[in-house]
């Protein structure tokens, strides 16, 4: 079936699969904003003990979301993989740090003899959650406001200068950070993960004065998690943009092309705005109706918001990686694929997303039917970290 | 402007990958391991309805959890480190290699992440039919990982199944299942994943020891140790016939590691092979190759050349011969494929050069050649020689390829051995008595470790200096990176794993000392 499709299509396809990976990654970032709230929220030992475990059920679909965010992205793109990992060295690798010192924190907080202490784990948590969710979302934004590096494949057959891809800042990649457009959807990404969290724990967890204090937290996080987004959204709705001209095979500059891609891409326009309007009703109603329900709202609304951020980065002939010095070296759909092969054997492969989906939400369902209380992490093998 | 490559950049990013994937691998086969073991005794306990063995089940899963956790932490870093780290290479053959990655990722980790917290968290929750079925699809789900994982490495080793497209400068899939189903990947999943089970028994096995010597809830701890010795040895007969398997397929796709494993510089027919040697500092030879020289040999005749090809006098060829050529063989000399090789490239930028010049003629012309099944068997196939200069260049290290291959071969054999006892004192019911032998038993625990560090280093040692067989080379692999970046996240790596290792260690003997709990 995915034979008949053009390659172009396929391409397009992936890129669709890929923006839903990332929607879902952000979403999932509720847990790295928890953990920068256990002790706000938290005030006793057993309040602290609550949010963790709750949390903790849920860790690993980040991780594992990031991790399959990644491998799709090598699968189906490859030369932005090896363009951007291998460029931008030090952003990616500051986030995967963050990342492995999250992945042992659970589980050895709370053993005995855990050599560290469980303060160090908790900071463990706490690094990741601050800094892992700021700089994924520098990294993220930076396909929009561009990075400086050249490619050029003729370098495989080049004695001299063997490497295809070359990164022109000696940052390697943190220097995202002095960009203040990129911080802006860095610490937008940060609000808004202690937002979801916030809300999931009004819903996950039962125990009065958590709910209460997330509440009021809930008001102090999305404000700005609202303002540097809104922010953020003002800045590349006028940026300029690199389109890709199919017909001479080059790369022009095109102004306001976020915008313009909103305006020709209607249906995403509408995915955006519905996706905003369902983020905010669910930060309302926990906020002025004390509605547990808030984090579904919130989370679809987000998983719709990114997922078509992605959307516009590509689609319509755009760059999703602008090269800010050498436009012929930008990353569009048509330069930096797998081959039409590949496309079309991993397009099979990811009919089975809808299968992963359905499970995950059966086993998280299973496991969630009752909220955790105190009453159950008081009981002999209630809790595990 | 001469950039010559940085081969310090090139040996630090070397170095970073081993570190990383040793410490990976320190973890791996455990989880590989014990989620089948549990697994057992999971549903032992959901057929007979015995508590003893639901304790037995919970306490071998708390050891589970601590262990997955790191192994999940090291992971990440490997799968990201293609990308910054061997950036070259991700676009050379990102088209082949990141397919099965993603794989891995959408039919392995999920299900096992999704499991693992029903695993964990479910035991009053879900019915107990749910919760073993959750068990099991964790022990499949962690090995379809290693399925996915292998057959990229298999790849690199015996790249099958693809074609290189000048237009894009890499190697493009064309037969997906060729790379599943190679030989080479089918086999290197069972050998790895039975060590793994290996590694898990004698893990088991040695717990079970400490608590019977310590007589402690000895009936439970017979048990385990029951069904560990059964698991232990099937799968350690089984993984001497997969390394034999192994070794078999080297021997005809990668004659130069197999040289090395065996440390055979000159070709032989009825070739013995060496079961103990030492290498000295001293010179073989006064060729150029550096070869070092073996003493202290004990060898069995003809064994070799029996084991490779099942024939004792079918020849093999050695280092010297892979390097001086032998056109009766038709074996190339590595001149021959340096300068076939270097054609290979020579006629890529010229093709490219023709398509930057919107040369049509010329560029279809190169194309035609280019693509011409003939060219591609007998020039492109030696691509990578091009980036070679020195014969030194493409011998492995010679002292760890051979030791490693030894001391993993001998440990197979002890493992055997040590199951073999461990069943007949359980049978007998005198294990309580054999102290000496539970002892030995508890002391073994390291063993496997080693023994599955040493394949791998076989493996990857072993293929140096190429990163895809015959094609692409190490250093022309990396990333354009400073050389001190590179080292500066070595150190961090080194650091931080160090770290959790110790911290994962103590957890783990802290929890075994607790023993099981009552409920
Ligand atoms: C408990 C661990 C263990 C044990 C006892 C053995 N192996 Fe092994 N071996 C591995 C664990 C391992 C491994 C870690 O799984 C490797 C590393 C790479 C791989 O494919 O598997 C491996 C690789 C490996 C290779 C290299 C494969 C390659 O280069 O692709 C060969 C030739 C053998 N093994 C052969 C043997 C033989 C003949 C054994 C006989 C007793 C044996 N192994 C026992
Ligand atoms: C987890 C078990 C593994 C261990 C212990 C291991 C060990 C090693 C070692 C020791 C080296 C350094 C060789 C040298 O530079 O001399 C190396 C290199 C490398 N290995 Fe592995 N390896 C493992 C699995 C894998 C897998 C599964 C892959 C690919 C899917 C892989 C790909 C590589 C690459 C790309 C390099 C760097 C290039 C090179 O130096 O050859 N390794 N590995
Ligand atoms: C060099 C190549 C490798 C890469 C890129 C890699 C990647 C990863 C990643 C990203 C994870 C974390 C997954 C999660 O989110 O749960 C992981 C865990 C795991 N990997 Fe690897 N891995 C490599 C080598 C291997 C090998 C050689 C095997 C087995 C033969 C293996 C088997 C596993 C298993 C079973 C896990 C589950 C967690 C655990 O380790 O206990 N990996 N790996």
């Amino acid at each position: 079936m995915f034979e008949t499709l053009s390659y172009s299509a396929l391409q397009h396809y992936w890129w669709f699969i890929i923006s839903v990976l990332a929607a879902f990654l952000v979403f999932f970032l509720f847990v790295q904003g928890g953990q920068t709230l256990i002790y706000v929220i938290g005030k006793s030992s057993t309040e602290q003990t609550l949010i963790v475990n709750s949390l903790g059920r849920k860790w690993e679909f980040t991780f594992t979301t990031l991790v399959v965010f990644g491998g799709a992205f090598f699968a189906s793109f490859p030369l932005f993989y090896s363009t951007s990992f291998g460029g931008a060295y030090w952003l990616w690798m500051s986030i995967l740090f963050c990342f492995v010192i999250q992945a042992v924190s659970y589980e050895y907080r709370s053993k005995p003899n855990n050599f560290l202490g469980k303060k160090t784990f908790d900071a463990f948590l706490f690094i990741n959650g601050a800094l892992g969710t700021f700089l994924l979302g520098v990294a993220v934004a930076t396909f929009f406001t561009g990075a400086n590096f050249t490619v050029n494949l003729e370098n495989i057959a080049n004695q001299q200068q063997r490497i295809i891809s070359q990164w022109a800042s000696p940052w390697h990649g943190l220097e995202a950070v002095a960009d203040w457009r990129n911080v802006l959807l860095g610490l937008a990404i940060f609000f808004l993960a202690r937002t979801l969290a916030l809300l999931y724990f009004m819903n996950n967890i039962d125990h009065a004065e958590i709910f209460q204090r997330s509440r009021k937290h809930l008001i102090y996080n999305s404000i700005p998690f609202v303002l540097f987004f809104v922010a953020f959204l003002v800045v590349i709705l006028t940026i300029d943009g690199q389109r890709y001209d199919a017909a001479n095979q080059l790369v022009f500059m095109e102004p306001n092309k976020f915008l313009k891609n909103f305006l020709e891409l209607p249906f995403l326009s509408i995915l955006l705005l519905l996706g905003v309007l369902l983020t905010l009703l669910g930060i309302g109603l926990a906020i002025f109706r004390n509605s547990t329900k808030g984090i579904w709202f919130s989370g679809s609304g987000v998983i719709l918001v990114v997922f078509a951020l992605f959307m516009i980065l590509a689609f319509n002939g755009s760059c999703y990686y602008p090269s800010n010095i050498d436009f012929q070296s930008s990353l569009h759909l048509g330069n930096s694929s797998s081959s039409f092969f590949t496309l079309t054997v991993m397009s099979y492969v990811s009919t089975l997303v809808p299968f992963v989906a359905a499970y995950m939400f059966w086993a998280w369902k299973a496991i969630n039917r009752k909220k955790i209380s105190e009453k159950e992490i008081n009981e002999e093998s209630g809790h595990v970290y | 402007m001469n950039e010559a490559v940085d081969m310090s950049l090139v040996d630090w990013s070397r170095a970073q990958f081993a570190l990383t994937a040793i410490y990976h691998w320190l973890f791996v086969p455990l989880t590989l391991g014990l989620s089948f073991i549990i697994a057992f005794m999971e549903t032992i306990y959901v057929k007979t309805g015995s508590e003893e063995w639901k304790r037995m089940t919970k306490f071998w899963m708390t050891l589970f959890g601590i262990n997955f956790a790191i192994g999940v932490a090291t992971g990440i870093i490997l799968e990201f480190q293609f990308g910054t780290n061997w950036s070259n290479y991700s676009w050379f053959v990102g088209d082949i290699f990141g397919a099965p990655l993603a794989i891995e990722g959408i039919m392995a980790f999920f299900l096992e992440s999704t499991f693992i917290a029903v695993m964990f968290f479910g035991w009053n929750k879900v019915s107990k039919e749910f919760h073993l079925l959750s068990t099991w699809l964790v022990a499949f789900g962690s090995n379809i990982s290693a399925l996915w994982i292998l057959v990229a490495n298999a790849w690199m080793q015996y790249p099958a199944g693809m074609h290189f497209n000048p237009d894009t400068a890499r190697n493009e899939m064309i037969n997906f299942w060729e790379v599943l189903f190679s030989p080479v990947a089918i086999n290197k999943f069972l050998h790895t994943v039975s060590s793994g089970f290996v590694l898990a028994s004698v893990f088991v096995l040695g717990i079970s020891a400490w608590f019977i010597l310590h007589k402690r809830d000895v009936p439970l701890f017979k048990k385990s140790m029951l069904v560990a010795s059964v698991f232990g040895l099937v799968t350690s007969i089984f993984i001497i016939i997969t390394g034999d398997l192994s070794a078999k397929l080297i021997a005809r796709h990668q004659p130069m590691k197999f040289a090395a494993m065996e440390g055979l510089y000159e070709g032989q027919h009825g070739a013995h092979l060496k079961v103990f040697g030492i290498i000295t500092s001293e010179k073989y030879d006064t060729s150029l190759f550096n070869l070092p020289k073996i003493k202290y040999k004990i060898e069995i005749p003809k064994a070799l050349s029996w084991l490779a090809f099942n024939n004792p006098d079918s020849y093999i060829p050695g280092i010297k011969d892979l390097i001086v050529g032998d056109s009766a063989r038709n074996i190339l000399p590595l001149q021959e494929k340096i300068r076939r090789g270097s054609f290979a490239q020579e006629k890529l930028a010229a093709l490219q050069q023709a398509r930057a010049n919107k040369d049509t003629i010329a560029y279809m012309k190169l194309k035609q050649e280019f693509m011409d099944p003939s060219f591609q068997q007998n020039y492109f196939a030696y691509f990578g020689y091009a980036f070679i200069k020195e014969p030194h260049q493409v011998i492995p290290h010679i002292p760890l390829t051979f030791y490693s291959f030894h001391i993993m071969v001998g440990l197979g054999f002890f493992f055997v051995i040590l199951f073999i006892f461990s069943l007949w004192f359980l049978f007998s019911e005198t294990i309580e008595k054999k102290r000496k032998f539970l002892r030995l038993a508890l002391l073994s625990i390291p063993l496997p470790y080693i023994a599955s560090e040493a394949g791998w280093i076989v493996a990857e040692v072993g293929r140096q200096p190429w990163t895809i067989q015959d094609y692409l080379p190490t250093f022309a692999s990396i990333s354009k990176i400073d050389s001190g970046s590179v080292q500066t996240t070595f150190f961090l790596f080194a650091v931080l794993f160090t770290i959790l290792l110790i911290a994962e260690i103590k957890i783990m003997i802290k929890q075994i000392k607790t023993g099981p709990k009552e409920h």
